[in-house]
């Protein structure tokens, strides 16, 4: 028996959506850690840019959350004021960037996992969502066919890269079926019409990495039970370091300003 | 400019909640506004206003000023539709609404955040389109939407001499809306705007 945690918020509608802002956060806070370290110029532009979209996805799903709360926190609180038990993001988007293959690869996982979902949830029933997801869906595109070219380059490069981003894939794929997986909140938020069951992006998932791993020359890995328990808020020992490095400022001077 | 104008951005008037309902509006029966002459000077105040990142253009030519509406107690609020999720341009946008608001008679306006429309570069005007050539940015191609995963790129002409006999360098270019291009006929590197 594991011990039940807290409520990440009141409102079904409210928690779903920060919880898709989790995600999109912590990977955001990853990508920036490449600032002035990637390989080539073009590339940590490149970087730089994923993580700001990240970031601002976050920044609208956030807002959105608080206003349908009620409007008793602010999208800086949720960011800067909780502990690793109130985030609920997969644990795939915590795992340590590695080397250049290792962030290709995870972003290729998620970006094919969070593009059919931001084109599912332009349908929501909340219009503000349905906003923040049409421009999310289609920043998300660019995501994917960077990752995916660079996975490509990669596996089908020299004998190196292709063992690095082979590599890659055996030692994330343990972090793939949690995305998949639907519990209550999410069968209740898809329900309502408001928000997404991923276990309904499975398909699209498979046909997008399968397309790049085709071209790439890669293997897919055989689907094990895998790791889980980053969106019920049990995280790997990763996340509390992002957290450390992202909130010392807020906590240490608590309402700071330039 | 020396700091990031982060108190605006985190300000109650940038706060994207519009839960205090404008009153007067284009198109509405104005009331104490006979004629929406505020209205008019009020949008024309904030459609002054130049996206910092391409000063060519401004709020209004991109499509990014959405609507404007003066409340009872004569306060504007200003809609704006951020381009990228994550553009570092919107709080800078928003500080330059309430300036040149502020400037012609409309103090403590407010900006808010708008999700929907969601915007895409189909709200660019077409004149906004040739003063990005004229400084050497490549327009937005005019397909907004979906293409195949990896599709060969759309074809995008050199601003400089109009060659279509160019390819992409990074998707990523100097600004979250932007690609990094080259052209092969003057060999000039350039920006494309992206189409979303
Ligand atoms: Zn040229």
């Amino acid at each position: 028996m594991t011990p039940a945690l807290p409520p990440a918020s009141s409102d079904p509608r409210a928690a779903w959506l920060m919880r898709l802002g989790d995600a999109t956060l912590i990977l955001g806070c990853r990508m920036t850690e490449w600032l002035s370290r990637a390989p080539t110029l073009e590339e940590d532009i490149a970087l730089a840019n994923l993580g700001l979209d990240l970031i601002g996805q976050t920044r609208a799903l956030y807002a959105r959350a608080c206003e349908i709360e009620g409007g008793t926190r602010d999208e800086t609180a949720l960011a800067f004021r909780r502990a690793e038990p109130d985030y609920r993001n997969p644990l795939i988007v915590e795992q340590p960037n590695g080397n250049f293959a290792d962030t290709m690869v995870r972003h290729l996982l998620f970006a094919a996992w969070a593009t059919p979902l931001y084109e599912r949830l332009v349908a929501s029933s909340d219009m503000e969502t349905a906003g923040v997801a049409t421009r999310s869906a289609r920043e998300m595109a660019y995501h994917l066919r960077h990752a995916g070219e660079w996975t490509i380059r990669l596996g089908d490069g020299t004998a190196e890269s292709h063992a690095k981003a082979q590599d890659a894939l055996y030692d994330l794929w343990p972090y793939v079926p949690e995305l998949f997986e639907a519990d209550d909140l999410d069968r209740e938020a898809a329900a309502s019409g408001f928000g997404v069951d991923p276990s309904t992006l499975r398909a699209d998932f498979d046909a997008a990495v399968d397309a790049v791993l085709a071209r790439a020359t890669l293997k897919k890995p055989a689907e094990l039970r895998g790791q889980r328990g980053g969106r019920s808020g049990r995280h790997s020992e990763h996340l509390g370091h992002i957290l450390a490095e992202l909130q010392f400022l807020q906590r240490a001077y608590p309402d700071a300003r330039w | 400019m020396s700091a990031p104008p982060v108190d605006a951005v985190h300000s109650p008037s940038l706060d994207g909640r519009s839960s205090e309902r404008p009153v007067d509006r284009v198109g509405r029966p104005p009331g104490s506004d006979p004629g929406g002459v505020r209205l008019q000077a009020a949008r024309a105040a904030a459609a002054r206003v130049a996206d910092p990142e391409i000063p060519v253009l401004s709020i209004d030519d991109l499509g990014i000023l959405h609507d404007i509406a003066i409340d009872e107690n004569g306060r504007v609020l200003v809609t704006i539709l951020p381009t990228y999720s994550g553009c570092p341009a919107t709080g800078v946008i928003a500080l330059g609404v309430v300036t040149e608001l502020a400037k012609d008679g409309f103090p403590d306006a407010r900006v808010r955040l708008g999700n929907t429309p969601a915007w895409s570069t189909g709200r660019m005007s077409e004149a906004a389109r040739e003063k990005l050539r004229a400084c050497g940015i490549s327009p937005p191609g005019r397909a907004s939407g979906k293409r195949a995963l990896f599709a060969p790129s759309p074809g995008v002409d050199c601003p400089r001499c109009g060659s279509g006999d160019t390819e992409r360098i990074s998707e990523f270019g100097s600004t979250a809306c932007k690609a990094h291009w080259r052209c092969r006929a003057c060999r000039e590197p350039f920006d494309h705007f992206k189409c979303v």
